[in-house]
């Protein structure tokens, strides 16, 4: 699988037709789309599930007109946020047209996001033991003992490595944010 | 990027959570659903009233079919269709 590509590569590889590559595009942003839908945009679940398979069928279908591919991230919120925007407007036929159908705070919680996928990439240049472990107790919100036994890991084996990897996670931070300051310009 | 402390990494490690996995199969799974459509489209091109028929009514068509009527792939099917004449 090509889990170490950037987003540019992968979006080259499926207009090639890789579906490897695919999956890994989706199981990347599968998370940030969710959470679009759910915490920006308080969708219920059928709705956030028929937006975000719609979200990935127009990626699929529209990626060859991306003119930069490694635009992809604003280009998937982007399309997520209009998708969501439109459920909502069709589950509320009564109100007037031109009412803004976006939640108030959205903005700001797409903006979490964004910070959020930032640091989950960034644990893709740590061990796997150690992005597994973070995922396991912070976003999986598992107990120290369920990730114990999975890992077959003491509980207090599996606490001092989460504080180890959240330092080594920080220190992957920091070691970006010198890298972005050294170079003048980037991003997307 | 701005300093983080780790309280503020846990915090935003927290945000996203997985997705469902059946929905994330379903959308990895789309190229192949929609290559298995590709006779479908092809049939709809040569044959003016299984156009209609699946124009009509793509769920019921693509379930006789034997496809899960699922419903991105149903709307991508709907846009690769030959439009009514």
């Amino acid at each position: 699988m090509h889990y170490e590509l950037t987003d540019a590569e992968l979006v080259a590889r499926c207009r090639g037709g890789d579906d490897d590559a695919w999956r890994v595009l989706v199981e990347r942003y599968s998370r940030y789309v969710y959470a679009i839908t759910v915490q920006a945009f308080r969708l219920p679940e059928p709705d956030a599930d028929d937006v975000f398979q719609e979200v990935f069928a127009r990626a699929y279908e529209h990626l060859g007109k991306l003119r930069d591919d490694s635009a992809l991230r604003p280009w998937l919120a982007q399309l997520t946020r209009r998708l969501c925007i439109d459920t909502l407007r069709s589950g509320s036929r009564e109100q007037p047209a031109g009412e803004d159908f976006e939640p108030d705070g959205s903005d700001d919680v797409i903006e979490q996001l964004d910070e959020a996928l930032s640091i989950h990439e960034a644990m893709r240049a740590l061990p796997d033991h150690c992005a597994e472990i973070l995922d396991r107790f912070f976003a999986q919100d598992e107990s120290y003992r369920t990730i114990g036994e999975a890992l077959e890991l003491p509980a207090g084996t599996v606490a001092s490595r989460i504080s180890r990897c959240l330092t080594r996670l920080r220190g992957e931070l920091e070691g970006e944010g010198r890298n972005a300051a050294a170079a003048s310009s980037g991003g997307w | 990027m701005s300093a983080y402390d780790e309280e503020r990494i846990a915090e935003l490690l927290r945000l996203l959570t997985p997705a469902p996995e059946a929905w994330v199969r379903a959308a990895q799974e789309l190229p192949l659903a929609l290559r298995g459509l590709d006779d479908l489209v092809e049939r709809a091109r040569a044959d003016d009233r299984f156009r209609r028929a699946l124009i009509a009514d793509l769920e019921s068509a693509l379930a006789a079919e034997g496809y899960e009527p699922d419903p991105a792939v149903v709307e991508l099917l709907r846009r690769r269709l030959p439009a009514d004449e």
